[in-house]
């Protein structure tokens, strides 16, 4: 971890990171690698192999194969070992998560919610005798752990709840009666962490047993797709929670939730990647073999296209997962994972990355849907018949932009954490702004010619940066803390956001490879980057503009549009050329090929 | 039980489209997934059951760069206890020189049995093994498919074809080519992994192991790489069964084949 820096949350906004000050996966370390191998031979020995029985639910085999990975350590990923987790680094968390499901989602749901929301709560916010109590047995796959807050009047509106919770007259038990809908799990988990309000109006978090009386459970969903994952509402009638299972403090239940769905949401994004590289082998073999016109069909330019678009979105997702748990892991060092407070602690660290983790979970399964879509099309008519892995993915990916917070509330939540961390002073974005604005007369852009490699990428992330900046500041200006109500602006600032974290993070990972390998042995990373830069670079003007347009009007709208045509002037490169040489060079082996295994 | 296993990285190549390099001596190995030998991983497996059953160690070894450490790695985790990598720079190999190179490096160390597996996956050439055991001076067999230790001696199943297993006993020490199915190797456990990384992983040049200039070159030389050419002239018959079964007769007695 040489040379890698402790950015702050967020401070990627203001600051260009240097090539080595980020984590990358050509910074995989042996063990790293290990874990990850174990995990894919661990997925296509047993959920892969099995793949045609999780299609639909099967409780049982779920539940064994749980276990099975409790056997190896692969469910404790994110658990202390004191308690019997393998206590994984972050990296080597994610490494697990992208490559154990293999595509399965049967299998890949269950374990991201058992692993995930089901378990976290209680590594984070337990008791020392709730963890001895629960983490073991949630570490080998004993018990099964699901996350019950969504209830039928509660979806995005999650932090307060219709269910109530009320103490005993004893003082022993809190009553608790509600439903909750859409519980990942709830056919045969073991514990639920839900949430209820007690006296009215304190939000506060419990552990509940499935064996406890008044917990029945309605009938399962019908889902478009994920269907080999139980979805069920489970109806809470006078449930007795003993005090000792309040999860945290009465009445902090939020911070329970939130902290909780942070971590969630930025694991959709390795799921994504891994299930990204199978199903591009997948789509990549059908184009092999299919022969239309006397040829493979992958000798086509438009599926050519695909094949490369889809490889170049996973590479620049790797890269931005990668960096992220990266940074996740600079935090939480020096926390004694055995301590008392460990748990809030990293609870904490995670909570100052939350912005990252939002864009990830955005662009992970917005990515996976474009993969998806793909998939299908390439397969033609058959990609439309059902019983084949593409189409089922199909239905499959559709969720991850509605769960763990839909991605329109991420994108309003990543503008409310900038501006948060704006106002708390951790991020001295007012400076940036006006140091940006203050730049713009004296601003000479440069084009063409350039005399480092990825210079002028280089300079484009630069400009979207004090673009973004610009807008930020504009928009806030406009409408100070009331710009999270505009909703529709700040989903423009938050997609300008996000695409800086993109293209920065796959410009920095190519960088740093070309270092390390060479650019001989970068070809396909380097036009990776640059397709996709140049690519996304444009549409940036377009977003600007909507959101000067939205705000202003006059002499002011001129200003700030003669700003932007400075600030977006490039040369357009010959990007069809570039994805036919990346979908030439994964066509032979039909496999995503630019991480190394 | 003391057991040494040889263990070879190879590239996965199922289902995909293998491409020659520009020098035509080797194939594109760029955008390739690395891999235990699938043999090697069964004789890994059964060293450590024996290991686990009987006590004693298991030491891994392999001619390769650093890169083929993976390996050794994997092995360690699975139980292996200590590994061995034997450097050979810039020197050419094959099979033959592979085999003298490990029976000089295996002479000086202590076993009761060493295992290879059947064939490596790249090559299929199938004689490190059994080459290693003439060196060695080791009684040795082939593709097996059972062990049982008997105090200096073993009873082993050796797989023929049809199905059938020649049971024999053999001399310990002795060398013998693991096949696949002898047993099912478990999966690479986090906690092995963990304590992989405290064992023992010697480096050695394959220059300093004891070996003349003359003894270190290699046998065979790879001359090309090419694809099979692909000609024509395949008929497909059709039909029901009885149809096809007659064309067949019929092509075969016209090629001059049976009676």
């Amino acid at each position: 971890m040489a040379g890698e820096k402790l950015f702050k949350g967020g401070e990627f906004l203001i600051v260009e990171a240097l090539p080595e000050e980020v984590f990358t996966p050509e910074d995989f370390n042996k063990e790293q690698q290990m874990f990850a191998k174990s995990a894919e031979e661990f997925g296509i020995g047993e959920i892969a192999a099995k793949g045609d029985d999780l299609v639909e639910l099967n409780p049982e085999l779920v539940r064994s194969l749980l276990k099975k990975a409790g056997d190896l350590g692969l469910l404790g990923a994110d658990m202390p070992e004191i308690y019997g987790g393998s206590e994984l680094d972050k990296v080597s968390a994610s490494l697990v998560t992208e490559w154990i499901s293999q595509g399965i989602t049967g299998f890949a749901v269950a374990y991201a919610a058992h692993t995930g929301i089901g378990s976290l709560p209680i590594v984070l916010f337990g008791t020392p005798e709730q963890k001895k109590k629960y983490v073991p047995k949630l570490a080998s796959g004993e018990m099964v752990g699901a996350f019950g807050l969504t209830e039928p009047g509660h979806g995005t509106d999650a932090l307060t709840s219709d269910t109530t919770a009320v103490l005993s007259e004893d003082g022993k038990y809190y009553i608790l009666n509600g439903q909750k809908q859409f519980i990942t799990n709830a056919g045969f988990a073991d514990l639920f962490i839900t949430f209820a309000q007690v006296d009215g109006e304190k939000f506060s978090s419990f552990i509940i047993e499935r064996n406890w009386g008044g917990i029945s459970f309605d009938e399962e969903e019908k889902k478009m797709g994920v269907h080999g994952t139980s979805t069920r509402a489970v109806i809470l009638q006078d449930v007795k929670v003993p005090v000792e299972n309040v999860l945290g403090e009465v009445g902090r239940g939020h911070i329970v939730a939130l902290n909780t769905l942070s971590i969630g949401r930025y694991k959709i994004s390795p799921f994504a990647v891994g299930s990204a590289k199978i199903l591009i082998s997948e789509g990549v073999k059908y184009a092999k073999s299919r022969v239309q016109f006397g040829k493979p069909i992958c000798e086509f330019g438009l599926i050519k296209h695909k094949i490369a678009e889809m490889v170049i979105k996973t590479y620049v997702n790797e890269s931005m997962v990668y960096r992220t748990a990266g940074l996740l892991d600079m935090t939480l060092e020096g926390i004694d994972p055995s301590s008392v407070e460990a748990g809030e602690k990293t609870g904490e660290a995670l909570r100052k990355y939350a912005l990252e983790c939002s864009i990830n979970k955005v662009f992970g399964s917005e990515m996976l849907d474009y993969i998806v879509d793909e998939c299908v099309q390439i397969m033609g008519g058959y990609g439309y018949i059902q019983d084949n892995l593409i189409e089922s993915a199909y239905r499959d990916s559709r969720i991850n932009r509605i769960w763990e917070g839909t991605n329109e509330i991420n994108r309003l939540l990543i503008v409310y954490m900038m501006m948060r961390a704006a106002r708390k002073g951790e991020l001295p974005l007012v400076e940036a702004i006006k140091k940006v604005t203050g730049e713009l007369l004296s601003l000479r852009p440069h084009m063409g010619e350039e005399n480092e490699v990825l210079e002028n990428e280089s300079r484009m992330v630069s400009m979207t940066r004090k673009i973004g900046l610009i807008a930020a500041g504009a928009a806030t200006q406009k409408y100070m803390e009331k710009l999270a109500d505009q909703q529709e602006i700040a989903a423009l600032i938050a997609d300008i956001v996000i695409q800086i974290f993109a293209m920065e993070s796959v410009l920095l990972r190519t960088l740093k490879k070309i270092k390390k390998d060479g650019k001989e042995k970068s070809k396909i990373h380097i036009a990776a980057t640059r397709v996709y830069i140049n690519d996304v670079f444009p549409k940036i003007d377009v977003m600007a503009k909507q959101i000067f347009a939205a705000i202003s009007e006059g002499e002011e709208l001129k200003t700030q549009l003669m700003a932007l045509k400075k600030l977006t002037r490039y040369t357009p490169i010959n990007c069809i050329d570039l994805r036919r040489e990346i979908a030439d060079s994964v066509i032979p082996t039909a496999s995503y090929h630019l991480t190394k295994r | 039980m003391d057991i040494i296993v040889c263990v070879k990285r190879v590239p996965m190549t199922q289902e995909i489209d293998i491409e020659i390099d520009d020098s035509g001596k080797d194939i594109k190995t760029d955008a390739l997934a690395y891999v235990v030998n699938d043999w090697d991983n069964y004789a890994i497996e059964e060293s450590v059951l024996l290991k686990e059953k009987l006590g004693g160690t298991v030491t891994v070894i392999t001619v390769g760069d650093e890169d083929d450490e993976d390996v050794l790695r994997r092995a360690l985790a699975m139980g292996a206890d200590k590994a061995i990598r034997i450097e050979p720079g810039e020197l050419g190999v094959d099979g033959f020189l592979i085999s003298s190179i490990l029976a000089q490096v295996i002479k000086g160390l202590e076993y009761d049995l060493v295992l290879t597996g059947v064939q490596a996956d790249d090559d299929n050439f199938g004689m490190v093994g059994i080459m290693l055991a003439e060196k060695l001076g080791l009684a040795h067999s082939a593709v097996v498919t059972g062990f049982e230790a008997e105090g200096s001696e073993a009873t082993i199943n050796v797989e023929l074809e049809g199905g059938l297993d020649e049971v024999s006993k053999i001399k310990l020490p002795a060398l013998l080519s693991i096949q696949t199915g002898i047993n099912e190797p478990r999966y690479v456990s986090i906690m092995g992994i963990r304590k992989a990384g405290k064992k023992e992983l010697n480096v050695v040049k394959v220059e300093d192991i004891g070996l003349s200039d003359e003894e270190l070159v290699r046998q065979t030389i790879i001359e090309e790489y090419f694809l099979p050419l692909e000609t024509e002239g395949a008929e497909m018959i059709e039909g029901d069964p009885s149809n096809v079964a007659e064309a067949i007769l019929r092509i075969l007695k016209e090629k001059g084949v049976g009676a």
